[in-house]
């Protein structure tokens, strides 16, 4: 027997208003592909490209608890304002975000690519520069590809000091992607 | 055993759980009943010691909670029996032995002494508090004792 959708739809609502989550996640499709989308009661947790549900359940549970349930309603207004930027209707995120397990230096170069806005980009080093230390541009390519959370926080807009794309996390074809959504390349 | 996120937990059992409550229940009551027999796990489960037994944990909360159902639908009547052989989820031995206990005592002395269940656990399935279940227990233990010395 399977359990109805509607009951099921019921019961992960319920469950999402109960304050029993650690996490609630979706799968949402986008013009990338399908994302997988997950927030705490703090804020936006994590966004992968090419999900593997059950090794990114795993992963979830291991940073936020282990109540972790599939819960549309939990990420719907991260569902929303991810639509409305690949709509190309919003050019800004106004999302709180559960930045937990990073490293002091991590969250401080995260908390400068934040402020690098819409259409335009900055190289590693730049960003290495604003969070404090211009020699780990290399550390700071690493944090880019780790980003828990690409697309909200933009690490496709910080590119190789001669322009090149260099790398990304959830593939270059991506990065050419949304560089092109925002008027960045042709 | 590691414990597994919640969504996987929910993904293996829903549909068991659902097949339970309704043969006990019948369809309309039994749609209730698994969303408060999810949300009953969902309390306890950042409380669970080890992953394992989860499936009796989980058709345990769910046979309490179609007791408590039955109660609210018909608040005199006495308490109807636990689930039986299909779908009880007790250890065989034990479950015999205990067959004369009261059900909240019974399902107590199953979960604590069949499945080594800790009392955080089994009070997620009486939807008590830790010390109610130990007493559950121990008071279920007694009886036993006392009905095997006669």
């Amino acid at each position: 027997m399977s359990v109805p959708a509607d009951l099921d739809r019921r019961f992960r609502d319920a469950a999402a208003r109960s304050g029993l989550l650690d996490a609630g996640y979706d799968l949402v499709d986008s013009p990338l592909g399908r994302l997988l989308v997950a927030a705490t009661e703090r804020g936006l947790l994590r966004i992968s490209f090419d999900p593997d549900p059950d090794a990114e359940l795993e992963r979830i549970a291991r940073l936020a608890g282990r109540r972790v349930l599939r819960s549309p309603a939990r990420v719907d207004r991260v569902h929303r304002e991810l639509d409305e930027y690949f709509e190309g209707r919003r050019h800004a995120f106004d999302l709180a975000l559960d930045l937990r397990g990073l490293t002091p230096f991590s969250e401080r170069v995260l908390h400068e690519l934040a402020r690098v806005p819409f259409g335009e980009t900055a190289t590693y080093a730049r960003l290495a520069e604003r969070a404090g230390n211009p020699r780990a541009a290399r550390a700071v390519g690493t944090i880019m590809n780790r980003n828990p959370v690409p697309i909200v926080l933009p690490c496709h807009r910080i590119v190789g000091a001669n322009g090149s794309l260099v790398g990304y996390g959830g593939g270059l074809d991506r990065k050419v992607a949304l560089l092109t959504l925002e008027g960045v390349l042709l | 055993m590691a414990i597994p996120p919640f969504e996987t937990f929910y993904a293996e059992h829903s549909p068991e759980v659902l097949g339970l409550l309704r043969r006990k229940l019948g369809r309309d009551r039994a749609d209730d009943a698994f969303q408060e027999t999810f949300l009953r796990a969902l309390r306890a489960y950042d409380r669970l010691d080890h992953g394992e037994h989860l499936r009796a944990w989980v058709l345990t909360i769910a046979s309490r909670v179609a007791i408590d159902v039955h109660r609210r639908a018909r608040p005199t009547a006495e308490l109807p029996e636990l689930a039986h052989e299909d779908t009880r989820p007790a250890h065989e031995d034990l479950g015999e032995l205990t067959d004369g206990l009261p059900p909240k005592e019974r399902a107590a002395v199953v979960l604590r002494y069949g499945y080594d269940l800790t009392y955080d656990q089994i009070a997620a399935v009486l939807d008590s508090s830790p010390e109610a279940a130990r007493q559950a227990a121990s008071t279920g233990v007694r009886r036993l004792r006392k009905e095997q010395s006669t």
